[in-house]
């Protein structure tokens, strides 16, 4: 039954005598002996003529229906064509030539696989498996490789030129570390995080458009999403924004339950918190009017807007932090200084 | 039984048999190669390779073959990409954002979607053929783990494998950030925050991988380089080791009648496997086609360009990042611990290390089980699930661990569409991340263990008939209807492990590695069900007669 084609990489082992382990093996006497193979049963392609010829009928059929797929993708791109600001001419597009090239290529993946399985021979062969292991002669030869360039080299025998070699090689690979300090600029990133645009007189402006907000314009209830006035002229506009987001929102002074050392930081029941979440960084982007929460959008973290914003719920760990803000002059809204403290997630340095 | 046709060796040399034009072209070009190659060699070798034949072994094809489809479109997806976070004014097509400030990478983007022809579904076929290869190496994993193809000698390549699954990921994560859409920054905001979390280097990590402060200008180049060159190649290689050594090893297969561990039965690579593998290429291929053409899939032009500052509620990232996502959602509030003034926000951290120990547990498992049942042996065939009730428990348990953390990145949408509180999905969910996973091991083990009591009783009484007799003394009894060796051979041919005992060594002693490992075996193999001898069939048969 079995032939042998031999072993591809290795060559044929000797049959493995390796532990079972705590595997219980059966004696011959024991186990039941496997039955070997059970008679091979002919397909009807393989008895009806007709059927094979209707099966080859078949496999060509689907080459042809292949044939045509990919001539009508050639077509399709040239008849549905991409009209500017026609949604539907790249929908048209898409599913024209994307269907047609598909038809070519599922005409030959069933075609050939129905050939395989309908036509080819379907007797199963056997192939002798071998140890992975190689021969012990072999096995042998290849000690002898190593044994010889050791010896001939004297890899062993001369150790300064050995450790020598492995320390330089070693010390080889250190110049690359060091090129890659130029993957950022030379300031230190623990500075740049406790900074933000914001500082004394800043107004606080529309996110996006950038117009200063009155204090007379933040109605109750109401909340604006915030960006410091000027944000949009910087050369860094998004990485300063990253930063600077702020979520204002105002409340009736008695739903307010400020922080004593912080009574001054709102003005008339508005409140600016950092729209940066603290756990990991997303925009804190939902405000919910009725019960003063702020939700994350990305991992559900929600924050109490009446109560300093400190977390009620999900996996932030600190309160957002808040600006201090007052009016100027002309009554808009300004901040009093930056945050006191890092926007955005919690970072090793941060408390330093 | 093959039949190959030893070459003649003549002074024409064997390809000569000139019997027609084609053929002699034939012979002629590949007596040319030959002489130049010695590529009949390989053809020698491999031509008449055996594969076996089962359902579950396609999986990997599938991997394989959607690959060379990711390849292809993403090739072409590089001839229009433009991976420059320079800011440009958008003015392409898609009126609604007409003007609007964007990356030079997200404006290519939208060109590719809706200037190019073809460019959509391009784009859509490589995303499409992308979650096909995930999701495709994940059930090829599950197969190779449930049936135990990882053991001896295949260890290696079930690392490789899992080398494979990891860079198949990270592939996912870098391509999904290129356009540089709203959705996607934000995902890269989650990891900005997540690599600051991380101990004494965190901040440095993430100033490094952004150029400064996040987001910067260099991301989307770096993640291209990273995307298109470092980790294609990489996965290309390690695809390669993973193929030879198949080879190498040659296929597992199923146990069943002729076949041994000492042979392969199965279908050559000339023709028939060749038709049916490479037909099979095509069909996937095909297949991601027709979805691209007909489904969307990452409507970046929805999504408008990053900016910090707005997100979108249901925000969720790519089916298999969900699993990582998932993990962040689940931890209560309030595990920032400062240490000498050092932060550390276990809130990110713990789902950080739970994760890689999860997937380290993943890689190392062959290696364990092995040091578990000290098995030195080889093994080819395979197990069914149910004859190894810890494994298969096992792998419940990973499987439910895993779905739970992905169900875990959907919490917001399961909350909005059946109307229940966030706050409640979220419990649950913890609940179900402990207690969902102890449940999934015991019930698994249960019903492995009775399943296989089931197949003991079949091997030695037959199936129920439903035919009911009267015997000639009064007594009804059913008729069992008997198997066929071939079928009993199926079920009666598995390994069977008992519990290790310890036993001093030669210095009287007993270790503590030998303790544990008397631990774990206990906990594998303490349930046991031992297969039919045949004994037993001959004494059942005495029963019935």
């Amino acid at each position: 039954m079995a032939d042998d084609h031999g072993g591809t990489a290795v060559e044929k082992s000797v049959p493995s005598t390796a532990s079972a382990g705590t595997a219980v093996v059966l004696s011959e006497a024991d186990s039941i002996q496997n039955p070997g193979f059970p008679p091979h049963r002919l397909r009807v392609t393989d008895t009806d003529p007709k059927k094979e010829k209707l099966a080859e009928r078949r496999v060509s059929g689907f080459f042809f229906l292949s044939i045509i797929g990919s001539i009508a993708a050639v077509v399709f791109y040239f008849l549905f064509p991409i009209e500017e600001g026609n949604l539907a001419s790249v929908r048209l597009n898409t599913a024209s030539l994307g269907i047609a090239i598909s038809l070519g290529l599922l005409g030959i993946g069933i075609g050939a696989v129905h050939w395989a399985k309908a036509l080819m021979s379907d007797a199963e062969i056997v192939e002798l498996r071998h140890g992975t292991r190689g021969t012990p002669e072999t096995r042998a030869k290849a000690v002898e490789v190593f044994t010889l360039g050791n010896k001939e080299s004297g890899f062993g025998r001369r150790t300064l030129i050995r450790n020598s070699l492995f320390t330089a090689i070693g010390l080889s690979v250190v110049p690359a570390v060091v090129l890659f300090r130029d993957l950022a600029p030379d300031e230190e990133p623990n500075g740049l995080l406790r900074h933000t645009l914001w500082k004394e007189g800043v107004r606080l402006a529309r996110d996006p458009d950038g117009t200063p907000i009155k204090a007379s314009d933040v109605t109750f209830g109401s909340a604006f999403h915030v960006i410091p006035e000027g944000l949009n002229d910087e050369h860094d506009r998004l990485e300063q924004k990253a930063k600077a987001s702020v979520l204002l929102m105002r409340l009736h002074p008695e739903d307010l339950n400020e922080l004593p050392e912080r009574a001054d930081w709102s003005y008339d029941g508005i409140v600016a918190y950092s729209k940066i979440c603290t756990h990991v960084g997303c925009p804190v982007a939902l405000y919910e009017q009725q019960t003063h929460h702020l939700l994350c959008p990305c991992h559900q973290s929600q924050f109490d807007v009446a109560n300093h914003a400190k977390v009620i719920f999900g996996p932030a760990s600190r309160p957002l932090p808040q600006l201090p803000i007052k009016i100027d002059a002309e009554g808009y809204l300004v901040a009093q200084s930056d945050f006191h403290e890092p926007v955005g997630p919690s970072f090793w340095e941060r408390e330093k | 039984m093959s039949t190959t046709t030893e070459p003649t060796v003549t002074t024409t040399g064997p390809f000569a048999d000139p019997s027609s034009k084609g053929a002699r072209f034939t012979s002629a070009a590949a007596n040319y190669i030959d002489e130049r190659t010695s590529i009949s060699g390989l053809v020698k070798e491999v031509g008449r390779k055996i594969f076996p034949d089962h359902w579950s072994f396609m999986l990997g094809e599938v991997a394989l073959y959607s690959f060379i489809a990711i390849l292809l479109s993403g090739t072409f997806l590089t001839f229009f990409f433009n991976p420059s976070m320079t800011e440009v004014h958008y003015e392409g097509s898609y009126v609604p954002l007409k003007g609007i400030e964007m990356s030079a990478a997200y404006a290519s983007s939208l060109d590719i979607s809706f200037d190019v022809r073809g460019g959509l579904l391009m784009r859509q076929v490589h995303h499409w053929a992308a979650l096909l290869f995930v999701a495709s190496i994940g059930l090829h994993m599950l197969r190779i783990f449930f049936t135990g193809a990882y053991r001896k000698p295949r260890e290696i390549n079930w690392l490789i494998g899992f080398v494979l699954f990891v860079l198949a990921m990270a592939e996912g994560f870098t391509g999904y950030s290129l356009p540089d859409d709203l959705l996607s920054g934000n995902g890269l905001r989650i990891i900005d925050g997540m690599l600051k979390a991380v101990p004494l280097i965190g901040t440095w990590i993430s100033y490094y991988l952004f150029g400064g402060e996040f987001p910067g200008v260099d991301i989307v180049g770096r993640l291209y380089s990273l995307h298109i060159l470092l980790l294609p190649a990489i996965l290309i290689v390690a695809l390669g080791i993973h193929l030879l050594l198949l080879v190498i090893n040659k296929h597992t297969q199923f146990a069943g009648p002729g076949k041994t561990n000492d042979n392969v039965v199965g279908v050559p690579v000339m023709p028939v496997f060749a038709a049916k593998a490479g037909g099979f290429f095509f069909i996937v291929f095909g297949v991601i086609f027709l979805i691209a053409a007909n489904f969307t899939i990452n409507p970046i032009w929805n999504y408008g360009p990053y900016d910090p500052s707005p997100v979108s509620a249901g925000t969720q990232p790519d089916w298999y990042i969900g699993f990582a996502d998932g993990a962040l959602r689940l931890l209560p509030p309030g595990l920032d611990v400062v240490i000498g003034g050092y932060t550390l926000p276990f809130g990110v951290l713990i789902p950080l290390v739970g994760l890689v120990l999860f997937l380290a547990v993943v890689a190392l498992y062959p290696f364990l089980e092995a040091w578990v049942t000290g098995d030195k042996r080889e093994h080819h065939i395979l197990d069914r699930p149910r004859n190894t009730p810890v494994r298969t428990a096992i792998g419940a348990a990973g499987v439910t661990f895993y779905a739970v953390l992905w169900a875990a990145a959907s919490s917001d949408l399961i909350a909005t569409h059946f109307k229940l509180s966030i706050e409640g999905v979220i419990h649950a969910l913890q609940a179900l991340l402990i207690f969902g996973t102890i449940i999934a091991y015991v019930v698994t083990k249960r019903v492995c263990l009775g399943l296989q009591k089931k197949d003991r009783e079949i091997a030695l009484h037959g199936y129920e008939s439903g035919r009911i007799v009267r015997l000639p003394g009064g007594e009804y009894i059913e008729v069992h209807q008997q198997l066929d060796e071939y079928e009993r051979w199926r079920l009666t041919s598995f390994q069977d492990y008992k519990p290790l005992m310890i036993r001093p060594d030669a210095q009287g002693k007993i270790s503590t590695a030998q303790r544990i490992r008397a631990g774990f075996s206990r906990w594998f193999f303490e349930d046991r069900i031992v297969p039919v001898s045949k004994n037993e069939i001959e004494a059942s048969k005495h029963d019935h007669h």
